[in-house]
């Protein structure tokens, strides 16, 4: 089979059953339960930490740390 | 240590720049060569004035990198006004021609302007739009400082520097012709080194962030930077004819060479002037509206849905050429199914003012901001039906292209940057609010009352030139010559004329107000979150 045909094959099948099934669960992983909970806290980003940056920690910051 | 590298290699970068500008095989490449050499030859001096001074660290972790931003808000500004000046003069060409003025024949006649505006609007005022907006959000919503310290410089710098090697290459006659990626060869390697700087800048600062979540602005801004890199690459895969020259020749030939053409030209609409600008969308119109995004759950399907439609919808600009049929069919039904995830976007920016519509009439950013998501709604809406094969059959190659291509430019991407401007200046200047808040008025009905002109004009001659073409009389001869739709076009080409006069006007208005919120407006000391009260 030529590289062509078998490319075009490949894409219009596998390759689309892919994209589509990722795509599917992305809506489904958005809507898992405690979710909208979660986004509640990612939607308020913008209206925290306006003015500097988070205070600088020896250890990684964990997300209640960077609440404050 | 690390200075005397840098003036090894700002020492070559001369020297090379120096024989290309005698060897040079033509005006362009000349005068990027004296340009470039006498640019690294004054970083030489610079550096070499600052090398074995004593170093002096401050350590500014604990304060944003916003001086970066603020050239980049000055720039977007002067660049815009530039760009706006460019498009109203060749909108009076098409209606004057003797503007085309003998003397300027070769360097300022339509053909050299036309890239040169177009570029200044998408690269120039755009781009530099995206990229200081994008350090600024970044910041805000990573909690943390730029990575990689001065590199946000370099990407500024060296930025306008692929500005003005493109401008002044467009109008010495250094083009490859490609539409959206005129710029040659070594203008196109240099935006690629830039542009890794910009991609390491943002993803250091991404890594480092000390929200747990990476906020959906970041996701559109992300996708923005790194499908633009793809798209240059393979649209710019060029040899040049010689080292000595700007001439260079594209490895992709026929068929292929359009429609990787127009893979890159709607992909550069879909990312670069859609995908960065939902970014600005998704940080401005919350923080201005005081609200979170109406919902978060619509942003991020909205996202994905954009990516993973937006990559296909290119054939539509090859409809009825060498393209194979069941590529366009292909652009087609995704530019149709595109619609959803542009209207799902713009629902999801409106419907934030739920609960505060009441800012509309006090506060004229929020204005701006909610209009230019009712252009893109609008634009979102013809672009779909306009890549319908039937419709483009009417539309392709008239000027109903050119009237949606602005509505969507002017409306949406141009409004909600001024939209960001307001918001921004006041914040990174530390003003209280804005100079006057009427300016903001006044620029808001000037830009809108210019693109509804500019639209309708081009609707009309747009639809009235494809007609024309297409009419034959009872033997089946065509009734028109091309130069009868030109004659008939006049009127419509100074409608159009008239607004973007009335575009630059409002644009002039923004700037003496940015201005003076710099020099008379209040200043702020405490905080500088609340950038204008709604009165």
């Amino acid at each position: 089979m030529e590289e062509y045909t078998l490319l075009r094959q490949f894409a219009d099948s596998w390759m689309l059953l892919v994209l589509f099934a990722f795509f599917v669960g992305i809506v489904i992983w958005v809507f898992r339960p405690g979710a909208s909970k979660e986004y509640k806290d990612t939607a308020n980003i913008p209206f925290r930490h306006a003015d500097a940056p988070a205070p600088q920690q020896d250890k990684p910051a964990t997300s209640k740390e960077a609440r404050q | 240590m690390s200075n005397y590298i840098k003036l090894i290699v700002l020492g070559l970068v001369v020297v090379f720049a120096a024989i290309g500008s005698n060897y040079a095989r033509d005006l362009a490449y000349q005068v990027h060569a004296i340009l470039v050499m006498l640019i690294a030859g004054g970083l030489f001096i610079w550096t070499l004035r600052n090398t074995d001074e004593p170093d002096i660290l401050v350590d500014r972790s604990a304060e944003y990198m916003d001086d970066v931003i603020r050239y980049g808000v000055i720039a977007t500004a002067f660049w815009g006004v530039v760009g706006f000046l460019a498009g109203t003069f060749i909108a009076f060409q098409l209606a004057f021609p003797a503007l085309n003025f003998e003397w300027a024949q070769g360097y300022a006649n339509f053909g050299r302007l036309r890239p040169l505006h177009t570029s200044a609007v998408i690269f120039a005022f755009g781009g530099n739009a995206l990229i200081a907006t994008s350090f600024y959000v970044v910041q805000r919503t990573s909690a943390a400082r730029l990575w990689g310290g001065n590199l946000a410089w370099f990407v500024f710098w060296g930025y306008q520097l692929f500005i003005v090697l493109a401008a002044t290459g467009y109008l010495l006659g250094g083009t490859q012709s490609k539409e959206y990626a005129e710029p040659e060869w070594y203008v196109d390697l240099w935006l690629t080194v830039v542009w890794v700087a910009y991609l390491a800048v943002y993803l250091g600062t991404i890594i480092k962030r000390k929200e747990p979540h990476i906020y959906v602005a970041n996701w559109f801004y992300l996708a923005f930077i790194v499908t633009v890199a793809m798209l240059h690459l393979v649209n710019n895969m060029t040899i040049p004819v010689s080292i000595w020259g700007s001439k260079s020749v594209i490895v992709w030939s026929g068929v292929q060479d359009a429609m990787i053409q127009w893979w890159y030209g709607h992909n550069a609409v879909g990312f670069f002037l859609t995908a960065g600008f939902l970014g600005m969308m998704y940080y401005f119109i919350p923080k201005q509206a005081e609200r979170p995004v109406f919902s978060y759950k619509l942003s991020i399907i909205h996202f994905w849905a954009l990516i993973f439609l937006y990559i296909w919808a290119g054939p539509h600009h090859l409809h009825y050429t060498a393209l194979p049929d069941w590529a366009s069919t292909l652009g087609m039904v995704f530019s149709v199914v595109l619609w959803m995830p542009s209207w799902g976007g713009m629902i999801n920016g409106l419907m934030t003012l739920s609960g505060a519509w009441d800012k509309l009439r006090t506060d004229p950013v929020i204005r701006m901001m909610v209009i230019s998501v009712g252009f893109y709604g609008m634009s979102t809406f013809e672009g779909p039906m306009m890549s319908i094969r039937a419709v483009n059959s009417l539309s392709h190659y008239t000027d109903w292209t050119i009237g949606h291509v602005h509505s969507g430019a002017l409306g949406w991407n141009g409004m909600i940057t001024f939209g960001a401007l307001y918001f921004l200046v006041p914040v990174l200047w530390k003003r209280e609010r804005l100079y006057s808040l009427q300016m903001v008025s006044w620029h808001f009905w000037l830009a809108t009352i210019g693109i509804v002109l500019y639209a309708a004009s081009m609707w009309v001659t747009g639809i009235m030139e494809g007609l024309m073409w297409r009419e034959v009389d009872a033997n089946g001869f065509l009734v028109n010559s091309f130069a009868d739709t030109v004659a008939a076009k006049f009127p419509m080409y100074v409608v159009r004329a008239l607004g973007g006069v009335l575009f630059v006007a409002g644009a002039l208005i923004m700037c003496y107000n940015l201005w003076m919120t710099v020099r008379k407006a209040p200043a702020k000391e405490a905080s500088l979150t609340v950038a204008v009260p709604a009165e």
